[in-house]
């Protein structure tokens, strides 16, 4: 059984988001960019799954320029055996991720697609979704525990009202929640092997894949500031500030 | 415990100028030789860069050297000084320009470039990959390992995933040893690890202490119609009186942003002072704030530089290993830099060892030809003919200090016939709180001055939560028995990113507090502290600020 997974480069969750002056975007320059950490969760679910026997390859893949291989050698250092790069310096939306990832499973027909349930950057949480309905494929997504049995996948996704356990038919799309492990350190010496491990590059037209303009961006905005607040003295200064604000 | 173990030829602890220009040096020679060498670089920051910070302006002296074809490679040298104007500030509102014949000659910035030293350092990384140096950001350097002769046999990596409470998490991943012939220690300014080498082989014996100071940097996106690509403005004086020593910057690099700072000597005495605060004030000064006004700050950062110059450089060569870069500290302070003399430390580093590899086993062996090569290079004689700078300014003040600076520097061309020593260490010059006046520190507006807290959140720095705090106090009393009593414990001053506050408990009682997550590892506590009972010691790897073009 083979897993694919994917992985996205983003602006590194320690780093102070900084909206570009024009409101073209977000800035990226000179800015650490690292694996999307809900994709990290999700190599290492993969991990494991093939650590345990149930699974005999695990490909990492990503759709993004050229630098995105450097997410790709992480996914390798971790554990990956083989990673395939869509190269692309075009914007993503979901669909096209989507049907990036529907021609891929087509050609490598893996069991399980593992995702991220979102990305970082944008929040989207579409593409394992959308993927699904591609694929015409079951989905578990928000998962917090996966436990594979044969062709059925056992998967406990967190929903509002607590916790639901799903059995879905392989091949299937899961996508990873936060609490769905903790990945694990890379070692130095896998590192050093992961360099040797192979990268497949192929482009959109290589898939026949057609990028989808469903969502355009108008305008990039930083949060508006918040005011400086007061401090009161008493709840009844405090009731007379609220009532003068109009808010009780 | 049995830990597994890697061998390299070299390995070098820190991926900034100086420990990659040695990198890429040796495997310069070894392809010349046609000969294979392993050699690895190890960086506590989460990237190379994540930790480097710098004003800078570069002098491409060293790197002329490495790659006299670094235009033609794409090194981010992009913008040459086109400007050079030096401020006196005589207070808060005013400032005359100091006129150019008047300005010390190491000040003067022809043909140097307007950097951030993170790019240049993220580019010769890549350079040193593409020549075979393995690299490994998020490895911090925790230990010198020795050999049964007590040799330098490599460093071992910090332990992942310990809990606060030292016990091990999920994921635990013991450290891992690297072994090398020779180990090449250059971590920067106040080096951990340096600082038990000059310590164990008695590195420091005859030399001067170093002096230290402390950078306080911020980048700012500003108004276009203000910027001025390639002008590189030096203060003086204001806010500081004429015996505490230091200056602010402000560099305009690419893309509408420049570059600002601070440095203030750490020999001050006046326990109240805050360099942050000083910092913060010091852009309220027009020469400065005319730049800023309209404009928004992106980034914030702090680190130590040394700038004891030559009286204060130690042996740099002991057994199984070198010093090279601001490590050992070859910051030139009349010139206020140190990227091009650690650069060049570092391929003396990698000359001196690829050398001795031809002749015999180095394993273990003290290299000594590395003290002989320093001091037949042109970083001696840079730090010779300055020798006198900083002791001028230290022992005269600003003024007078300066003067002679400009007679020793622009008529005697720093050939006059002595040296001057300072023998003061930086932690013992403090004076009681009782005898030092407070400085009455304006509130930030929020415009033009911020405080720590939202600026340490610029410096986008994080440590994995629940792991042991990384500054280690020898005696956990010493803060609320001696320093809050005698100092009013100057750490919560001095430290840029409040990391230490002296708090009230529930009973009222004085609590010494350690915010170790916000530490941006600029090593001013290990430093500075009077009573040296603050020792910095590497987090687990990966933490700390992740700088961007800083």
């Amino acid at each position: 059984m083979k897993i694919l997974v994917g992985v996205k480069r983003v602006v590194d969750y320690n780093v102070r988001i900084q909206v570009n002056p024009d409101g073209s975007g977000v800035a990226t320059n000179g800015v650490k960019m690292s694996m999307n950490p809900f994709d990290e969760i999700a190599v290492e679910e993969a991990l494991r799954l093939k650590e345990a026997g149930k699974a005999e390859e695990v490909i990492a893949v990503t759709i993004g320029p050229k630098a995105s291989q450097e997410q790709l050698r992480t996914a390798l250092a971790m554990g990956a055996d083989r990673a395939i790069h869509v190269e692309t310096d075009e914007e993503i939306q979901p669909l096209t991720g989507a049907r990036i990832l529907k021609a891929l499973t087509d050609k490598e027909s893996p069991k399980i697609v593992m995702l991220g349930k979102q990305a970082i950057d944008d929040d989207n949480n579409q593409t394992a979704q959308m993927l699904a309905a591609l694929s015409n494929w079951p989905q578990a997504t928000f998962a917090s525990k996966v436990e594979v049995e044969g062709d059925v996948a056992n998967v406990t996704r967190e929903v509002d009202a607590g916790l639901e356990t799903l059995a879905v038919d392989l091949p299937a799309v899961i996508s990873a929640d936060l609490r769905l492990n903790e990945p694990r350190y890379v070692k130095l010496p896998d590192i050093m092997k992961a360099k040797r491990k192979p990268i497949e590059t192929v482009t959109l037209a290589d898939l026949a894949v057609e990028q989808a303009a469903a969502v355009k961006v108008l305008k990039t905005s930083a949060p508006a500031q918040r005011e400086a607040g007061i401090k009161v003295e008493s709840v009844d200064e405090l009731v007379a500030a609220l009532k003068e604000k109009g808010l009780i | 415990m049995e830990r597994e173990s890697m061998e390299f030829d070299v390995v070098i602890v820190g991926a900034g100028p100086a420990g990659l220009s040695a990198a890429i040096r040796i495997m310069q020679l070894a392809k010349e030789k046609e000969q294979e060498l392993m050699v690895c670089v190890i960086e506590k920051g989460s990237e190379v860069g994540a930790h480097i910070l710098s004003g800078a302006v570069l002098e491409p002296t060293a790197l002329n050297e490495l790659f006299p074809d670094w235009k033609e490679k794409g090194a981010p040298l992009n913008t040459p000084v086109t400007g050079d104007d030096v401020y006196y500030l005589t207070g808060e509102d005013k400032g005359i320009k100091t006129p150019n014949f008047l300005v010390p000659k190491p000040m003067h910035n022809e043909g140097n470039y307007i950097v951030s030293m993170a790019n240049v350092s993220r580019w010769l990384a890549e350079q040193a990959e593409g020549m075979g140096v393995e690299i490994f950001p998020g490895f911090a350097a925790a230990e010198v390992l020795y050999n049964e002769e007590g040799g330098v046999k490599g460093v071992l990596t910090g332990d992942m995933g310990v809990g606060e409470d030292g016990s091990e998490k999920d994921g635990y991943m013991p450290g891992m040893e690297l072994l090398a012939k020779q180990t090449i220690f250059a971590e920067g300014c106040r080096g951990h690890l340096g600082k038990q080498l000059m310590e164990k082989f008695d590195l420091r014996d005859g030399v001067d202490p170093q002096h230290y100071g402390i950078g306080i940097k911020e980048i700012w996106t500003i108004e276009p119609e203000k910027h001025q690509e390639g002008l590189v403005v030096h203060t003086a004086g204001w806010p500081l009186d004429n015996h505490t020593e230091g200056g602010g910057f402000l560099y305009h690099m690419e893309n509408n942003q420049v570059a600002l700072g601070f440095i203030i000597a750490l020999n001050y005495s006046n326990p109240h002072l805050s360099p942050f605060d000083e910092m913060q004030r010091w852009k309220l000064n027009p020469k400065i704030s005319q730049f800023l006004e309209g404009g928004k700050r992106v980034a914030y950062g702090a680190r130590a530089v040394n700038k004891g110059g030559m009286q204060s450089v130690p042996k740099l060569s002991f057994p199984g290993g070198l010093l090279a870069g601001c490590d050992a500290g070859f910051l030139n302070g009349a010139k206020i830099k140190g990227n091009h003399t650690a650069m060049k430390t570092g391929m003396l580093a990698a000359e001196t060892i690829f050398e001795a590899l031809q002749a015999s086993d180095v394993a273990g062996k003290e290299l000594t030809a590395m003290d002989d090569n320093y001091r037949n290079s042109w970083v001696y004689e840079e730090l010779h003919t300055t020798r006198n700078f900083g002791p001028a300014l230290h022992k005269f003040g600003t003024i007078l200090g300066g003067s002679f600076a400009w007679l020793d520097q622009n008529i005697f061309g720093g050939k006059l016939p002595f040296t001057w020593h300072n023998t003061m260490p930086d932690h013992a010059t403090l004076k009681p709180a009782s005898e030092s006046s407070k400085p009455d520190y304006p509130k930030p507006d929020n415009v033009l001055t911020f405080d720590k807290l939202s600026s340490v959140f610029l410096s986008s720095t994080n440590h994995a939560e629940d792991q042991p705090c990384h500054l280690k106090l020898a005696d956990a009393s010493i803060p609320l028995s001696q320093n809050l009593p005698l100092y009013d414990e100057p750490a919560q001053r001095y430290c840029p990113a409040g990391v230490y506050e002296v708090v009230k408990d529930e009973n009222g009682e004085d609590r010494f507090q350690i915010n170790g997550q916000n530490c941006v590892h600029c090593k001013t506590c290990d430093i500075k502290d009077p009573a040296q009972n603050i020792n910095w010691v590497t987090p687990e790897g990966g933490g700390g600020p992740n700088y961007g073009n800083m």
